[in-house]
């Protein structure tokens, strides 16, 4: 087939921006006579956007926040109009931008099946011949006579779910559903995906999930300032789009007082990670940090924790924990410190908050949080926090005698 | 031609899930539910009738003045129902906008159609009324849904018109609060057009709600309704309430058409 699925030609988006709300009759009049109207500014949301998505391809869209990538789904999906350019699509598209697009708290899981139902485009009696289906599959054979509002938000996302996979679409946009839900959702939503990949249905794929985009895009496409930066094999650009990240932590630090507080009786002078990129081949995190004090100091307390991108606490301890007292600092002098971390990290991205305390852990020196960042991404993907070494020994099966 | 066919079968599978919807929460919780859809009317009904009719003596020389009124409160209602439900109707359905790609007029289709079931269920009732008090039939009722459908469409076009425009001018919703309380009392709904001077009668029929109310009354209730013919003395009068309804709804479908695909950047 000569066509794409879906084609982007010189796409441009402008949002007129008013400063300050000014939607009224009042606004109206007083700004009637004046022809440039100084509470306007002008946003270049995308700016010469063209690419194209071939049948059966799966195609990733990445970029950081406000980079524009959520922008052109919308404009994919026809919801935003182009300023300039075309956007052809060839086929029935379904966006999934979010889940349970006009769910209501008031009505039963079932009427909610109908009216989301009908919102992706089935009939009631595509819905009816179906109905068991969806949900046998969400799991809420007893819950549908109940309204929404008594549903928990995972019984909701999951009913949503099992009613958008229904859409028999040509095309599906995929904006990022899969951050909600918990491990047993994602892997309903990877098998899923896995299915589409099979029945060779067109995919956009928005993510921030690297591993994600390693594992199913056939290729894919980085987004950068609203304008795209590359577009090729999905780990080449996956490898783009994390060092997008680096860059700027190593400049950022002025900006990042709001992150950082106490009363400088010592402070983080330098802050390293052995990796910003960590694989499976490397077997520990080193944590290097170098603080001065500013004052005399006894016995401070150093600390550190990692957290996910959820803000989750997963690792961390102090030298008060590991009962080593660092002694006397004299005004000026300065302590290296290295943390080593075995390399137990599951694919994602991970901040580092450091801290000193005084010897009783009252008064805060210098407390950072997300000093620093790195990004994990392992061959071995598992969708549980940690991913540690894990040896593998069977025998019997005809698996067994291969290595 | 097939995607036309596609796009149509979705508009309608929409309007059909939201009117159902509309219905099923419109009452949502309240003990009496449904009934209210009678209630509400039949009681501001009671409360202009002993006002007016009882204690004003009003319409005290026209046969059947309290069914006369009736019908009159219960087409206002419905013109009131349609456009101020209209007004809000795109943007309080942001969060679809802003997620999904839809025929945007559903929305407010729906809203209109939800509010033409209630005039049924109303007009159901003020059927039983006059089947009570003995009401002659004339054959001439049966024009009445031509009537009813020029109602049906200006209370649409409006709709489609306000609707538009609040996505733009958030404070059209207070100004047609206050426009509606005046236009309530300048239509005969609560008095007779009798009352007034032949010069006020006249110039009050050209308003579009007025001229289909008398009509509707005159149809239905009784032949001696003053309509916009018999106060004019001419049939061709009529046309230009009709070039109104015309007007605003050639205006609203230009408009709704030309903003609708910017309604969900700009709500």
């Amino acid at each position: 087939m000569a066509d794409a699925a879906v084609k982007a030609e010189g796409v441009y988006k402008d949002f007129i921006l008013p400063h300050e709300k000014k939607d009224s009759i009042k606004r109206v009049f007083t700004h009637a006579f004046t022809k440039n109207n100084p509470g306007m500014e002008v946003q270049h949301a995308l700016r010469n956007v063209s690419f194209e998505v071939q049948d059966g391809e799966f195609f990733g869209i990445v970029g950081r926040n406000g980079s524009g990538k959520s922008t052109l789904l919308k404009m994919l999906a026809g919801i935003y109009q182009p300023t300039k350019g075309n956007v052809h699509i060839r086929g029935k598209l379904v966006p999934f931008i979010e889940l349970g697009v006009g769910f209501n708290a008031e009505l039963t899981g079932r009427e909610n099946v109908y009216l989301n139902g009908a919102l992706l485009g089935f009939s009631k009696k595509e819905i009816d011949s179906r109905y068991d289906e969806i949900v046998e599959f969400a799991e809420l054979e007893r819950f549908m006579d109940q309204k929404l509002k008594n549903y928990s938000s995972g019984m909701q996302v999951r009913l949503a779910f099992s009613v958008a996979i229904m859409a028999e679409a040509d095309i599906l946009l995929v904006d990022e559903v899969l951050a909600v839900g918990d491990a047993s959702f994602q892997r309903k939503c990877f098998d899923y995906f896995r299915l589409l990949k099979k029945q060779k249905k067109t995919v956009i794929f928005v993510t921030h999930d690297m591993s994600a985009v390693r594992e199913y895009c056939d290729r894919a496409m980085l987004i950068e300032k609203s304008k795209v930066v590359d577009i090729g094999a999905p780990s080449r650009i996956a490898t783009q789009y994390t060092k997008l990240f680096n860059e700027p932590t190593k400049g950022r630090r002025n900006e990042e007082k709001a992150n950082r507080w106490g009363e400088k009786q010592m402070e983080y002078s330098k802050v390293s990670l052995s990796h910003d990129l960590m694989s499976k081949n490397e077997q520990k995190l080193e944590i290097k940090l170098e603080a001065t004090a500013t004052e005399r100091v006894e016995d401070p307390i150093l600390g550190f924790l990692v957290k996910n991108q959820s803000g989750q606490q997963l690792i961390g301890t102090n030298t008060l924990v590991k009962q080593r007292q660092p002694g006397v600092f004299e005004k000026g002098e300065k302590i290296q410190i290295t943390w080593s971390v075995d390399n137990v990290f599951s694919d994602g991205t991970y901040y580092v908050d450091i801290a000193i305390n005084d010897r009783d852990g009252v008064t805060v020196y210098d407390w950072w949080e997300e000093a620093a960042r790195f990004e994990v991404v392992n061959e071995e993907r598992v969708p549980y926090p940690f991913n540690p070494p894990v040896e593998l020994e069977f025998t019997g099966g005809t698996g067994a005698a291969k290595k | 031609m097939k995607n036309i066919a596609h796009r149509y079968r979705y508009s309608l599978i929409l309007l059909r899930e939201l009117v159902i919807t509309d219905f099923k929460l419109r009452y949502q919780g309240s003990f009496l539910g449904y009934l209210w859809s009678l209630l509400r009317p039949l009681g501001i009904f009671v409360i202009l009738y002993l006002v007016f009719v009882r204690f004003l003596k009003f319409g005290a020389d026209i046969p059947n003045f309290p069914i006369y009124l009736l019908l009159g409160i219960v087409l206002w209602n419905y013109f009131a129902d349609v456009t101020n439900g209209g007004i809000g109707a795109i943007v309080g359905r942001g969060d679809l906008l802003r997620k999904l790609n839809f025929p945007k007029y559903v929305i407010v289709l729906a809203g209109s159609f939800s509010a033409l079931i209630n005039l049924f269920i109303n007009l159901g009732v003020v059927f039983v009324f006059m089947l009570i008090k003995n009401v002659d039939f004339q054959w001439h009722g049966l024009l009445a849904p031509l009537v009813i459908f020029e109602l049906f469409l200006f209370a649409l076009a409006l709709a489609f018109f306000l609707s538009a425009l609040f996505v733009r001018l958030r404070d059209i919703n207070y100004v047609w609060e206050v426009f509606m309380q005046g236009a309530f009392y300048a239509t005969p709904i609560i008095y007779p057009i009798s009352m007034l001077p032949l010069s006020a009668a006249k110039i009050l029929l050209l308003n579009p709600v007025a001229q289909m109310i008398q009509d509707l009354r005159y149809l239905l209730v009784t032949p001696q309704t003053p309509t916009i013919s018999s106060v004019y003395g001419n049939e061709w009068i009529r046309l230009i309430p009709i070039s109104v309804v015309i007007f605003f709804t050639i205006l609203a479908v230009w408009y709704f058409r030309k903003n609708s695909p910017r309604f969900a950047e700009e709500i």
